[in-house]
Formats: structure tokens, C-alpha cells, sequence
């Protein structure tokens, strides 16, 4: 496999009591669309914060660029970060400032450009993702997607050499949603950088990925192309990509036998 | 049994906890000041939200509490023959107790509940987390100006709450029930010190403005991030910031002014 940008090493994490990852390895590779795929409430998100360093593995190792995160300080861990980036679920924009503001925002935090340079780069980001005639509006007057698209701008305004997206295609409807899958393939292209997205979104993420990770039962099953995806042998697997209700992931929420509890309720 | 004791033990370590954090919180924020190019803006727009806009609330407080200690001292004091003593009675009872304490407590109402609420809705919705991946600490950016805010204004708007009180008092004693203006103020002025009075006033309105905006910032930024969550956490600061400021009233009117 090509050079990594990021690589997860038998990664341990819990919350509270509850496992969430055990003994996880896995590898994004550098200039690729990587994409995370699982069930909901796998711990999803809680990956990328922990490839963002917003949280602590209890054990394994975290490489950035070769770098681990979890062992650095405060004042690397910040310095790392502006080489990454990452886009929320909910856009998470800037609610008191205007969409051009917001993009403006990481710029006018770590550089020392003019303002009347700021404002190109800002038009030229905004541009990019079709937003250029919406940069005096408010965030609240924005459509969700079109957020969506204003928080993207922002996340490249420092041309990051990673961008994790949070569920981009969550509560999209299908004309952003094409919009969005086409933005990230085209800026992954254009501006040479490393995808991580994590979704659940099977259809819109196979057409674009290079490299497909799917995760359940707290670790990796499966890590390839998305062709070898889909030849892939494991039934859990298989579940996911084909979306069928039952299988090894059960329809049934973990629960005593049926006739069991139908029965107490009359006795009692 | 046991069980009562395990919560007593789980109950005390999450109150240490939160100690623990909300000082974390404060250190962080205090040492850690953005530099003054980017910082002062930030300060002076949150002067403006903080305490500008607490202004008008403060300042009719003070004219009805002012008017209400006049009419109130006059009835008793006018038995006496004693209604020249209403100034240093007015003053006094402002500048060492209500101004401090009902500035804080409108405060904690007025800003302090607003510090959470918005904190803790840039919570919810990732603003936080997204300004933490933009390698921007919300501490600096976020915490430390409200803090600062927050402990700059609220001394001055004690201060102008006990000015316009003491207007009011002089708008029911002296235009109204007919006390000497002459009288009113020199008897105050010769009652009221400088150090024991106003100083001591100011200092306790120091420590008000600390741990009301304290409890404020920290309660937004350790909220659940939940609208649940929120609105627990807003109550939580008028409550809890309410109770401080009038217990820590009683400690610091022992220590200053019992002899």
C-alpha cells in the first residue's frame, strides 16, 4: 500500500464501562478518499475526535503523519491541528457571524495576511463550493445543506493536508447530496489532500472512496477497495453493504423471550 | 446502608470532580490570554453584551430600591426626629450591602444566565469541538473574554446602581417628603468613609463578579449538550450563583465590619 497519512495501532478506547474499540488497526492513505463505514452508535464520530486528539485512547497508538497524537502536548497537539481539519456533522458554523466571516476565521487565527488578501482567498473557497453570492448571509438563513457547503469552505481555507468529514450526507436531500459527493471528490483531486469520511451512507461513499474501512463489534471487519468490499466473504459484511434487516447484526434489540414477557404482564 | 454510603462516596468525588475542572477551566482561561491585538475586540464586545447591556436593569433596580429605603427610613426615622440621618442611611445600607448584593444578583440573572445559555448551545452544536479542531483553545477565544467581561463590569454597575439608588432616596426624602437637601448630603458625606465604606463595598463586588461569571462560564461549558441539558444548567447558575453571592455576603460583612 502507498505512504499513510494516518494509522491507527491496536486502539483501545472505553467510555465509561463501555467498550467501544478493542485492539483496532487501520490505515488511511495519503491523496485518498478514505471512508469509515458501521452501524449507528458504533463510535463512529468518536474516531475522528480521537484521530483529533479531542479524546485520549486508554490504549495504542495514533499516527499523524507519522506522528502520535496521543503523546503529545497541549501546544503540538495545536500545531498538528491546523494541518488537519473537520467537518461537522451539523456544520457547526460560526452563528454570530456571517458566512464570509466564518470562512475568514481560521485565517485572520493563524496567519498574518492582509485583509484584502484574506478576501480573495475567502471568494476563492467560497467559489469553490458555490457559495461565493451567499457570503454575507447569516448561518441561520443558510439551507442545511447549504451549511454543510459554508462549513466546507472553512475547513480548507487553510488547505489542511487531512479533512475528516462527520457523516456529510446525514439528512441530505438527493440534489446536495450529489452536490456534496461531488465536492469531495473533485477538492480530494484538486487540492491534493486525504479524505477520512465517516457515514453510514453505503451508495453515495462506495462511488467515491479508494479505500473502504467498516467497523462493528468494537474493531475492523473488513478494510479494502470497494470492490473487494463487495466480494468480501464475511456476512456481517455483506448485511451492511446490502442493508438487509437481519442477519448477524440482530433486527431485535437484545431482549428476554417474547412469550416470556408477553405472559408476566398478564400475570402480574 | 451500604448503598446510602457508596452514593454519599459517589456524590462527594463528582463534586470534587467538578471542582477540579471548573478550576482547570478558570486557570486556563485566566493565564492563557489571547494576545491584546486579536484579544481586545473580543473583551470589548463582551463589555458591550455583558455589561452595557445589563445596564438598564441595573440602573431602574437602583432607582426603586433607592426611593423604596427612603420612603421606608423616613417613617421611621420622623418619629424620632431623626430624618436628617436619612443620607447615611441610605448611603450606608447601599454602598456596604444592596449595591454589591442586588447588582449580583441581577447580574447572575440577567448576564449569567446568558454566559451559559450560550456556551452551552455552542456546545451542543459542535462550535466548540469545531473551533478545538481549528487549533483555536475555546478557553482563550471563548471563556477568557466573557470572564474578564464579566469581572470588569460588575463592580461599575454596583457603583452605578448605589449612585442612582442614592438619587432616587434623594428624589422621595428631599423633593418629596421635604428633608433638607443641605442636610442629606452632608450628613452623609461626613458618615460615609472612603476605605471602610466604598473600598469595602468595591471588594466585595469584586469577589461577586469572580464567582458569579466563574459559575456562569463553567456551568455553559460543562453542560450536557442537550436542550435538556441547558436549561438545567441556566437554572443551575442563577441558583447556585444566587446562594454563593449571599453566602459569601455574610462571610465577608463578618470579616469587614464586625470590630
Amino acid at each position: 500500500m502507498s505512504e499513510s497519512i494516518v494509522e491507527v495501532k491496536k486502539l483501545t478506547f472505553s467510555r465509561g464501562d463501555r467498550k467501544i474499540y478493542e485492539n483496532m488497526s487501520f490505515t488511511v492513505p495519503k491523496g485518498k478518499i478514505t471512508a469509515i463505514m458501521g452501524p449507528s452508535g458504533i463510535g463512529k464520530t468518536t474516531m475522528l475526535r480521537l484521530i483529533g486528539g479531542q479524546l485520549k485512547p486508554d490504549s495504542g497508538d495514533i499516527l499523524f503523519e507519522g506522528l502520535s497524537i496521543p503523546s503529545m502536548s497541549r501546544s503540538e497537539l495545536y500545531q498538528t491541528r491546523t494541518k488537519m481539519s473537520m467537518l461537522f456533522q451539523s456544520g457547526a458554523l460560526f452563528t454570530d457571524m456571517s458566512v464570509f466571516d466564518n470562512v475568514a476565521f481560521p485565517l485572520r487565527e493563524h496567519t498574518r495576511l492582509s485583509e484584502a488578501l484574506i478576501r480573495l482567498i475567502v471568494l476563492m473557497k467560497l467559489q469553490a463550493v458555490g457559495l461565493r453570492g451567499a457570503k454575507d448571509l447569516m448561518p441561520a438563513e443558510l439551507s442545511g445543506g447549504m451549511a454543510r457547503r459554508a462549513a466546507l469552505a472553512r475547513a480548507i481555507a487553510l488547505d489542511p493536508e487531512l479533512i475528516m468529514y462527520d457523516e456529510p450526507f446525514a439528512g441530505q436531500d438527493p440534489i446536495s447530496m450529489g452536490v456534496l459527493v461531488r465536492l469531495i471528490k473533485s477538492l480530494n483531486e484538486v487540492l491534493g489532500l486525504s479524505s477520512l469520511i465517516v457515514t453510514h451512507d453505503v451508495h453515495e461513499v462506495m462511488s467515491i472512496a479508494d479505500h473502504v474501512v467498516i467497523i462493528a463489534k468494537q474493531g475492523v471487519i473488513g478494510e479494502g477497495t470497494p470492490e473487494e468490499m463487495l466480494k468480501h466473504d464475511s456476512p456481517l459484511v455483506q448485511q451492511f453493504l446490502q442493508g438487509l434487516a437481519d442477519g448477524p447484526v440482530p433486527f431485535h434489540f437484545k431482549a428476554n423471550p417474547y412469550e416470556q414477557d408477553l405472559l408476566n404482564g398478564v400475570q402480574s | 446502608m451500604m448503598d446510602l454510603f457508596q452514593r454519599l462516596g459517589r456524590t462527594t468525588l463528582d463534586k470534587f470532580a467538578a471542582i477540579g475542572r471548573a478550576t482547570q477551566m478558570l486557570l486556563g482561561s485566566l493565564f492563557n490570554l489571547p494576545n491584546p491585538r486579536k484579544g481586545f475586540p473580543l473583551l470589548v464586545r463582551q463589555l458591550y453584551m455583558v455589561g452595557h447591556q445589563s445596564l438598564l436593569i441595573i440602573m431602574v433596580s437602583g432607582l426603586f430600591i433607592g426611593m423604596v429605603l427612603a420612603l421606608q427610613g423616613y417613617t421611621v426615622l420622623v418619629d424620632y426626629g431623626a430624618e436628617d440621618s436619612l443620607g447615611p442611611l441610605v448611603a450606608l445600607s447601599l454602598l456596604r450591602e444592596l449595591g454589591p448584593v442586588v447588582t449580583a444578583l441581577l447580574f447572575a440573572g440577567r448576564a449569567g444566565s446568558a454566559l451559559t445559555a450560550e456556551i452551552g448551545l455552542m456546545k451542543a452544536t459542535e462550535q466548540l469541538s469545531s473551533l478545538e479542531m481549528m487549533a483555536v483553545d475555546p478557553l482563550k477565544r471563548i471563556i477568557a473574554p466573557r470572564f474578564w467581561a464579566g469581572f470588569i463590569s460588575m463592580p461599575l454597575l454596583a457603583l452605578i446602581f448605589s449612585a442612582v439608588a442614592i438619587l432616587g432616596a434623594h428624589l422621595v426624602g428631599v423633593d418629596w417628603l421635604g428633608i433638607d437637601t443641605g442636610s442629606f448630603w452632608s450628613i452623609m458625606q461626613a458618615q460615609v468613609s472612603l476605605e471602610k465604606d466604598i473600598l469595602n463595598g468595591l471588594i466585595k463586588s469584586l469577589v461577586f463578579a469572580l464567582v458569579v461569571t466563574w459559575i456562569a462560564l463553567y456551568k455553559g461549558y460543562d453542560c450536557i449538550p442537550t436542550s435538556e441539558g441547558i436549561s438545567k444548567a441556566t437554572t443551575e447558575t442563577v441558583v447556585h450563583s444566587s446562594l454563593a453571592v449571599l453566602g459569601l455576603d455574610f462571610v465577608l460583612t463578618a470579616v469587614m465590619f464586625s470590630n
